[in-house]
C-alpha cells in the first residue's frame, strides 16, 4: 500500500466521494459561538432545514462575552448582546451541546473542546474561526471555516473541500531555559512568513514537539493557521490518550477499545511523501517576541527593531508601515521598549499550564506602576483549578487583575481594549492593526515573557529575571 | 446566490502586502447579526480618521476608485480570521473581484460562497494590471470568467487559472448546501459504514 501521512490517513476515513479536485468529508465535530453563526443558523431557517446532527454540534459563546464578575447582566454593548442572545436562542430551538455564560463550562471555544473530552485523535473539526487547528494536537484534523460553510456543515454535518498538500516541521533537541512552545510556534512562522504554510496541512513532529504537554501542542497547533496553514497535526501518543482519558465525552469501555485500537494507526508511515518540509534545532530557538504587525515579524528577545531597508521586495514598504504603526525605530533595542499593558490569556494561552508559568515568574514580586495587567482564564474549569492552586491568590497580590473566562483582548470584541497608542505584551496570536484596539500596538510573546514584561515594564528577557 | 457575469470596472489597486482580515472589516462590525450592509466599514481604518471622516489619501476614498468593482492587491490578501465578514463588506461596496499572487485559504473560499471572484496569477502578471489601476485611464477592466480572462483597456488579456467546480458554481449561482443534499443517498451509506468503525466519535 502507498505511504501516507497522517493527514492523509484522517482524510481517508472521513472521504465520502470525490469529484476530481473537490471532495466532499464527514464532520466529526462542529464547533459553534456567537459571532459566526448568526447568519447560518438564519440561513437554515429560511431554507426550513434543520440541523443534521445536533448531538455533534457543541456551541460556547466566547468572542463577545464580557469578562467582569457581573457579566450576566452587563453586556458591554446593546449589538453584543442580541448576538450572546441569538446564540442562546439558536442553541436551544436546535438542540445543541451548550455551554452558556454562567456554566462553569463555559470558556474559549478551542479550551473547551478538549477539555471536555469533544475533541478525540483521528477527528474531523471544524468550527467557524481560524484557530480550530488547535485541535489538531490531538491527531484531529481541524480547521477554521466561513460562516456559509458552518451552515453547510450544520445542514449536512459534511463540508467541500480541496485536498490540501503536506508539510512536515521537525524540531528535534532540547528546549533551553525560559524557552516554550510559544516560542518554538513563533520562531517556525518567523521562518515560513504568513503565508509559508498557504494550502498545506503542516504536521509538526520530532522530539521537542512530542517533548511538550498537551497545553504545550496545543499552542504550537494553534498558530498553524499564522503560518497560512490550513490545520496544525501532531500524532497522538500516549501523552495524548492519557489526557483525553476520562473527559466527559471521551468514549468508554468496548469504545474505548476500539478507538485506542484506530487511534495507533495515525502516525505518517516511514518515507510518506512530504511536499514541503522544514527542520528546526530546539537549540536555535530563543524566547522571542514581535516587533510589527505581522506574526511573522519575530526576533530574539536580545535583537533590535530591524531596519527595513535590510529587507527584500515588498516587506520593505511593509515593514516601514509596521514601524511606524508599532512607534518604533530601527536599532532599537527590543528590551528598551516600554509596555503599558500586559494580555495573558487567549486560545493559544489560556490554559492551565500557562498560568503556571506566569505564577512562577510573578511569585514574590509586583506588577510594575503603570501597567495595566489583565490574566483572562481560557475557561471557568481553568479560572477554577487555578483558584484552587492558590495561582490567582499570587496574582491578585502582584497586581494583576483576574477576569472571567473569554476572547477578552486577544480580539477585543468585548469592551477589554487598548488605547490608541497603548502598547501591550500579549499572549495571544495575532499582532495586526488595530487587534486589540484602534490604534493599539501588539508584541506577540510566552506567558513566562508576558509576565516578565509586567513585572519590569519593558519586554524583558525571561532568563535574567 | 447571483450568476457571476462577464462584467467590466474599475480596478483599485492596492500593493500592500498581507493585508489581513481585521483591516478588511474591524471587529467591531463582527457584532451583526445580519450579512449586509457592512460595505460601509470596508477597510474602516484605512478609511475614516478617528474623528470619522474620510482619509482623503485612502483610495478607495478617491473620486475614481470609490466605485471600484475590482481590487489588485498585494501578496497574501486575506489573511488573519475565518470571519465572512470580509467577503460581505467586499461584495457589499460593490467588489466582485480580486486579483493578487496569493490569498489566505479561508478567504479565499468564502469569496466564492459569496460571489466574489478571487484570481491567483504569477507576480509578472499581477504588476501588468498594478500599472494599469495605477492609472485612471487604464484602470477599465473587463472580467470573464466563462472564458477566463481579464482583458485590459487595450484589449489585449491575461488568461487565469479557476477551479472546475468552482466557477461551474459562480456561474450558476449554485448554493453548495443544495447540491451536497443531491448526495444525502452516498452520506447515508457513508454513515453507516462509518459508524461501525467509528461508533465512539
Ligand atoms: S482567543 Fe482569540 S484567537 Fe482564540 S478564538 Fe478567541 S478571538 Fe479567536
Amino acid at each position: 500500500m502507498a505511504k501516507r501521512t497522517l493527514y492523509d490517513k484522517i482524510w481517508d476515513n472521513h472521504l465520502i466521494h470525490s469529484d476530481n479536485e473537490t471532495s466532499l468529508i464527514y464532520i466529526d465535530r462542529h464547533l459553534v459561538h456567537e459571532v459566526t453563526s448568526p447568519q447560518a443558523f438564519e440561513g437554515l431557517r429560511d431554507a426550513g432545514r434543520k440541523v443534521y446532527a445536533p448531538h455533534k454540534t457543541i456551541a460556547v459563546p466566547d468572542h463577545n462575552v464580557a469578562t467582569t464578575s457581573d457579566r450576566l447582566t452587563n453586556f458591554g454593548s446593546e449589538e453584543g448582546k442580541i448576538q450572546l442572545e441569538t446564540l442562546d436562542k439558536n442553541a436551544k430551538e436546535f438542540g445543541l451541546n451548550y455551554y452558556p455564560v454562567g456554566d462553569i463550562r463555559q470558556g474559549i471555544v478551542h479550551i473547551i473542546g478538549p477539555e471536555q473530552g469533544w475533541t478525540l485523535p483521528g477527528m474531523t473539526i471544524v468550527c467557524g474561526d481560524s484557530h480550530t487547528a488547535t485541535h489538531g494536537a490531538f491527531g484531529a484534523l481541524a480547521h477554521g471555516i466561513g460562516t456559509s460553510e458552518v451552515e453547510h456543515v450544520l445542514a449536512t454535518q459534511t463540508l467541500i473541500q480541496q485536498k490540501s498538500k503536506n508539510m512536515k516541521v521537525e524540531v528535534t533537541g532540547a528546549l533551553g531555559l525560559g524557552v516554550t512552545a510559544k516560542d518554538i510556534t513563533l520562531s517556525i512562522i518567523g521562518k515560513t512568513g504568513t503565508a509559508g504554510g498557504t494550502g498545506h496541512v503542516i504536521e509538526y513532529c520530532g522530539n521537542a514537539i512530542t517533548d511538550l504537554s498537551m497545553e504545550g501542542r496545543m499552542t504550537v497547533c494553534n498558530m498553524a493557521i499564522e503560518g497560512g496553514a490550513r490545520a496544525g497535526l501532531i500524532a497522538p501518543d500516549e501523552k495524548t490518550i492519557e489526557y483525553v482519558k476520562g473527559r466527559p465525552h471521551s468514549p468508554e469501555g468496548e469504545d474505548w477499545e476500539k478507538a485506542l485500537k484506530l487511534w495507533k494507526t495515525l502516525y505518517s508511515d516511514q518515507g510518506a511523501f512530504f511536499d514541503k518540509e522544514l527542520f528546526l534545532k530546539a537549540e536555535d530557538i530563543a524566547p522571542v517576541v514581535t516587533w510589527g504587525t505581522s506574526p511573522e515579524d519575530v526576533l530574539s528577545i536580545t535583537d533590535r527593531v530591524p531596519d527595513p531597508n535590510n529587507f527584500q521586495g515588498r516587506k520593505i514598504s511593509a515593514a516601514k508601515r509596521s514601524i511606524e504603526y508599532m512607534g518604533l525605530n530601527p536599532g532599537d533595542r527590543l528590551q528598551d521598549i516600554s509596555i503599558d499593558a500586559v494580555f495573558i490569556g487567549s486560545c493559544t494561552n489560556g490554559r492551565i499550564e500557562d498560568l503556571r508559568e506566569v505564577e512562577k515568574i510573578v511569585r514574590g514580586k509586583r506588577v510594575k506602576e503603570g501597567v495595566r495587567a489583565m490574566v483572562v482564564p481560557g475557561s471557568g474549569l481553568v479560572k477554577k483549578q487555578a483558584e484552587e492552586e492558590g495561582i490567582s491568590a499570587t496574582l491578585i497580590e502582584a497586581g494583576f487583575d483576574w477576569r472571567m473566562p473569554g476572547c477578552s483582548m486577544c480580539l477585543a470584541m468585548n469592551p477589554d481594549q487598548l488605547m490608541p497608542g497603548e502598547r501591550c505584551a500579549a499572549t495571544s496570536n495575532r499582532n495586526f492593526e488595530g487587534r486589540q484596539g484602534r490604534g493599539g500596538r501588539t508584541h506577540l510573546m510566552s506567558p513566562a515573557m508576558a509576565a516578565a514584561a509586567a513585572i519590569t515594564g519593558y519586554l524583558t528577557d525571561v532568563r535574567d529575571l | 446566490m447571483d450568476k457571476f457575469v462577464k462584467f467590466s470596472g474599475i480596478a483599485a489597486p492596492m500593493p500592500l502586502i498581507n493585508i489581513d482580515t481585521d483591516m478588511l472589516i474591524p471587529k467591531q462590525f463582527l457584532k451583526t447579526i445580519k450579512r449586509t450592509g457592512l460595505g460601509e466599514n470596508l477597510f474602516f481604518e484605512m478609511r475614516y480618521d478617528s474623528n470619522g471622516s474620510l482619509i482623503k489619501d485612502f483610495i478607495l476614498n478617491k473620486d475614481h476608485y470609490s466605485s471600484a468593482s475590482i481590487i489588485v492587491a498585494g501578496d497574501n490578501f486575506g489573511c488573519g480570521s475565518s470571519r465572512e465578514h470580509a467577503p460581505w463588506a467586499l461584495k457589499d461596496f460593490g467588489i466582485k473581484c480580486i486579483i493578487s499572487t496569493s490569498f489566505a485559504d479561508i478567504f479565499f473560499n468564502n469569496c466564492f460562497k459569496n460571489g466574489i471572484l478571487p484570481i491567483i496569477l504569477s507576480d509578472d502578471d499581477r504588476e501588468v494590471l498594478m500599472e494599469d489601476a495605477n492609472i485612471v485611464e487604464n484602470s477599465h477592466m473587463t472580467i470573464d470568467l466563462d472564458n477566463q480572462k481579464i482583458i485590459r483597456k487595450e484589449g489585449d488579456s491575461i488568461d487565469f487559472d479557476v477551479d472546475e467546480f468552482k466557477k461551474y458554481c459562480l456561474l450558476n449561482g449554485l448554493d453548495d448546501i443544495g447540491l451536497t443534499l443531491k448526495n444525502s443517498q452516498k452520506i447515508a451509506e457513508f454513515e453507516k459504514k462509518y459508524s461501525e468503525q467509528f461508533s465512539w466519535a
